[in-house]
């Protein structure tokens, strides 16, 4: 396959993508835009506490109010609860605490926003004012939302089976080696961090449509999801017992996903079951206010690190203790994010030899934490970035040279880890080396001294990051606890004019699916970029998929395509040879032709197509007419994508703000396909990833768990003026596992940016006596550290 | 039910709805104008933004009753058949969207930004786009896509 076909749509290049005319003219159709003839309106009824006995529901006056079609309850939900897809055992071998999940609430509410009741009615304004008549008798108990308090005595329990609110108990690595090699160590850094919760906050809120069909049976689901065919799985066989055949999911276009858009959501099955129940479709659509309270958001982890250095700088163990927290219920990945996800990646790019991890993750009345954009990696970037920034401080060792003297050599791949991930590929110098360069490393003190003329603090921040993705191996996340394969389907209809139609398991909500995967058949079956169709999003078109998340689509789904691709070419090879008269050994096929070896005959792409589905001239004893492939691909391993992140902050220390005044990412994401949307997808990335260093955070009051930072009045979200514009580079060695040498990009811009902020802001403050903050870094936090640090120095 | 009459896209339309029904909604379920999107409820994230008599507003902080008799332009009203508004086609070709959920709002207080402005700065630009949120793009594109689609439409390909 040609690096760049020299066209302005193969490989490589970057066509302007094919979704944006629907979406720049008004003509997406988002789930919400959806509305099926006969639609009633739910609204759900949610709690307004944290943790309480229902003691009684009554909706007899909520059933008279005009237009309201059905009002159901706990006690009339006859179904399933959600499940969890991924089970982990505790260090004593037992399995985790999974509570049920039921879409209706039976007996108490477990989170501010857990679901009491569901109302159904013409319209939803009809609904809401129903839902204001229904009267819940609660008894309020006491709430725990601490991560860190959840486990100790004293704690409210929020599920009696789970002790001390602990799901699981798990660790990873050699213990017995670790306390080995830090009895040894010449020096240890030490350190407490909090990865705070944040809310993913897709643009879009979340929408369901539910549509039975009484003449067949069946049942329609549209919804806002990163994989249809999963939700049909788990809502399918696991909550409402609809057999695939008869359950149809339809995810349309939609608008952003982050993670937030890959769990089964109750309201999914709610309206589904309730289509059947009224014999009317019904529709859901969440407000933003009530998406802060029921999308699953992502992080929250507490921990404790230590890393163990050998007199020249050597890290020789590292030790990390971390406290998780789900949330009330599991979301469908949850376990998987801080064990899997997380501590796996604690050897980074560092050739640590040993490294211990205990994770605990605890029950809180919160709404459940899942993955969310990098899952797990944005939180072990985190820690490990922050602790060998304060090793590198503490032994007087340059940051720049401590990492690089603890990198894995560009000659050690494949690389085994001390926390079971064997990496392929990478070449951290590289990626070190041009983001020096691009970030302009070397003349920063003078940017400093500048900035300290007009009051500024200026400081610069650096991260080396490297994640797991393009998710995965089933046999191998089987064996972790996986409830379902990772694998991807691609397949590829050649039609008999010679345009085609792509259909994957993957799914775009953002991504430009339809773009890069035309421009991958396009180069490679040498048809025009617009005779390639992408389908994406349906059940009831594609033959099977497992979605997009864990930046997966082009390494898994790309790679399912040139599978099915590889055996539409070896069939229309056959078919070239019998035209030609030659025999198949003989038959080149490049730039979508047709060739006999050394001699002048051809055939196109095109006329094979044709040949194939009128095939008159056609061994049709050895082959079937038509040309559609269809191939499911499951990768052999994660794929490792890495790099660095140089960021830099002025902080004006009268008022503690902090901008960004330069962001440099380069990372390694093996071949690129479209570098446009390449680019697009690390700026999107990394400025999810400032706003976590310095904007974003759920807050949670301690007291009564009520959500503090509910709206966009409250929880900042990072707006066009919060942020610099980014300087990308990519520099990428390839995935020698995959077809594609792909790596993945979706994530990278969020797990290698937060550390670099904040170790930027930290090098601000520095030489005001600041060495430590959390984020988010907010001005008023900012203002204060300087503050206390200014009062400290006085009493010296 | 009070009776609404507006032009919306150049068509004059009228519709008996609720009081409360907001403009946003007006324009979703009762013109099936679904273009313009909801993306909050505390008038926070643009996704909503339309053009009201020329002037960007947010249509979910208005009542459809309150702009009886305005002249209402939705993204369905931009493009001049296939051809696109200089600034629609600014953000195809700087990738300005990634899902497009905010794209139809950003567009349109672009160009309501960038209106009879020549030569806006980065900061400008930012500054005045503060009104609506993207979380796909980290707005790096999207700063650039209004950039040159002010160019453009300074430049006469454009109304
Ligand atoms: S929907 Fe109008 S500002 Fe968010
Ligand atoms: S393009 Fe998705 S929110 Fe802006």
């Amino acid at each position: 396959m040609a690096a760049d076909s020299g066209t302005a749509t193969g490989i490589g290049a970057s066509p302007k993508r094919k979704e944006d005319f629907r979406f720049l003219t008004g003509r997406g159709t988002y789930t919400d835009d959806i509305n099926r003839p006969g639609q009633t309106y739910a609204y759900i009824l949610r709690s307004p506490h944290a943790h309480a006995e229902i003691v009684k529901i009554d909706t007899a006056k909520a059933k008279g109010m005009p237009g309201v079609a059905a009002i159901f309850t706990g006690a009339d939900y006859d179904k399933g609860g959600v499940p969890c897809g991924w089970q982990i055992h505790s260090k004593d071998g037992s399995p985790m605490i999974e509570p049920p999940h039921f879409p209706l609430c039976k007996d108490r509410v477990r989170h501010v926003g857990d679901q009491v009741a569901l109302v159904i009615a013409n319209s939803i304004a009809e609904a809401r004012d129903a839902a204001e008549e229904i009267d819940v008798t609660y008894k309020e108990l006491p709430a725990i939302v601490s991560t860190g308090a959840a486990d100790k005595a004293g704690a409210a329990q929020v599920w009696p089976d789970a002790k001390n609110n602990t799901c699981f108990d798990w660790h990873i690595g050699d213990k017995a080696a670790v306390d080995a090699a830090f009895a040894k160590a010449h020096h240890v850094t030490k350190l407490d961090l909090i990865n705070q919760r944040l809310a993913p906050n897709a643009m879009e809120p979340r929408a369901a449509v539910g549509d039975y069909d009484r003449a067949t049976g069946e049942y329609t689901l549209y919804t806002t999801s990163q994989n249809p065919h999963v939700i049909r799985l788990l809502m399918g066989a696991f909550v409402l017992q609809i057999p695939e055949h008869k359950l149809r999911v339809v995810a349309p276009d939609v608008g952003g996903g982050f993670g937030s858009k890959i769990f089964h959501y109750s309201e999914e099955a709610l309206v589904t079951w309730a289509s059947e129940k009224v014999r009317r479709p019904v529709k859901w659509t969440s407000d933003r206010s009530e998406a802060f309270l029921s999308d699953a958001q992502g992080r929250d982890h507490v921990s404790h690190a230590e890393l163990a250095l050998d007199k020249d700088g050597k890290f020789i163990a590292l030790r990390v203790n971390t406290i998780a927290n789900m949330g009330a219920y599991l979301s469908t990945f949850a376990p998987c994010v801080p064990t899997y996800l997380s501590a796996t990646l604690l050897a980074g790019v560092y050739t640590t030899p040993v490294i211990y991890a205990e994770v605990k993750a605890v029950f809180t009345n919160t709404v459940a934490v899942d993955a969310y954009r990098g899952a797990g990696r944005p939180e072990t970037t985190y820690l490990l970035e922050r602790l060998v920034e304060k090793a590198a401080r503490e032994t007087g060792i340059d940051r720049v040279e401590l990492r690089r003297r603890n990198f894995i050599p560009k000659t050690a791949f494949p690389y085994q880890t001390p926390v079971a991930l064997q990496y392929d590929s990478g070449d951290y110098e590289a990626t070190l080396d041009l983001a020096l360069k691009m970030g302009g490393w070397a003349d920063f003190e003078n940017r400093r001294a500048e900035a300290q003329k007009r009051g500024k603090l200026r400081g610069i921040g650096i991260s080396t990051y490297i994640e797991a993705c393009g998710i995965a191996p089933s046999a191998v996340v089987g064996s972790l606890g996986a409830r379902a394969g990772l694998y991807e389907c691609g397949q590829v209809r050649v039609h008999p004019t010679g345009s085609v139609t792509v259909f994957t398991g993957t799914h775009s909500h953002g991504q430009g699916h339809e773009t890069t995967f035309a421009q991958l058949v396009s180069d490679t079956l040498g048809v025009p970029f617009e005779s390639v169709e992408v389908s994406h999003g349906d059940t009831n078109k594609i033959p099977f998929g497992m979605g997009t998340y864990g930046s997966r689509s082009l390494a898994v789904g790309g790679s399912a395509i040139v599978k099915a691709m590889d055996k539409i070419i070896a069939k229309a090879k056959r078919i070239a040879a019998h035209l030609m008269e030659a025999s198949v050994a003989d038959i080149d096929f490049k730039n979508g032709e047709f060739t006999v070896k050394g001699t002048d005959k051809k055939v196109s792409f095109g006329q094979v197509a044709l040949t194939a589905y009128v095939p008159h001239n056609y061994p049709i004893t050895e082959l079937e007419p038509g040309l559609e492939e269809t191939a499911f691909y499951d990768p052999l391993n994660f794929t490792y994508p890495g790099g660095t992140h140089i960021c830099e902050v002025e902080i004006d220390p009268e008022t503690g703000v902090t901008q960004v005044v330069n962001f440099t990412a380069v990372d390694d994401i093996g071949r690129v396909i479209n570098p446009m949307i390449v680019e697009g997808q690390v700026h999107g990335g990394v400025v999810q990833g400032i706003g976590q260093a310095l904007l974003e955070n759920c807050a949670y009051d301690q007291e009564t768990g009520q959500l503090l930072t509910g709206s966009y009045m409250d929880y900042t979200m990072p707006r066009a003026d919060d942020v610099p514009s980014i300087k990308v580079a990519t520099h990428s060695t390839m995935c020698t596992h995959n077809p594609l040498g792909s790596k993945g990009v979706g994530e990278v811009g969020a797990i290698g940016s937060p550390p670099a902020v904040i170790n930027a802001v930290l090098d601000a403050l520095r030489p005001v006596g600041v060495t430590d903050i959390s984020m988010p870094a907010t001005p008023h936090k900012v203002w204060q550290a300087i503050q206390s640090a200014g009062k400290a120095k006085a009493a010296e | 039910m009070p009776t609404v009459k507006m032009t919306v896209n150049g068509k004059a339309v009228s519709a008996d709805v609720e009081a409360r029904t907001l403009l946003v909604h007006f324009l979703r379920d009762t013109l099936e104008l679904t273009g313009t999107h909801v993306g909050c409820d505390t008038a926070q994230c643009g996704a909503c933004t339309v053009h009201v008599n020329g002037k960007a507003v947010k249509s979910c902080n208005a009542l459809a009753v309150q702009l009886d008799g305005a002249q209402v332009t939705t993204i369905e009203g931009l493009a001049n058949g296939d051809t696109l508004h200089p600034m629609q086609e600014a953000f195809r070709d700087n990738h300005g969207l990634q899902c497009g959920f905010c794209t139809p709002g950003m567009v349109m207080s672009a160009i309501d930004l960038v209106q009879g402005k020549s030569n806006l700065s980065e900061s400008e630009i930012r500054a005045g786009l503060e009104g609506n949120i993207c979380r796909c793009t980290g707005y790096h594109n999207i700063v650039k896509a209004v950039k040159a689609g002010a160019d453009a439409m300074q430049a006469g390909k454009g109304r």
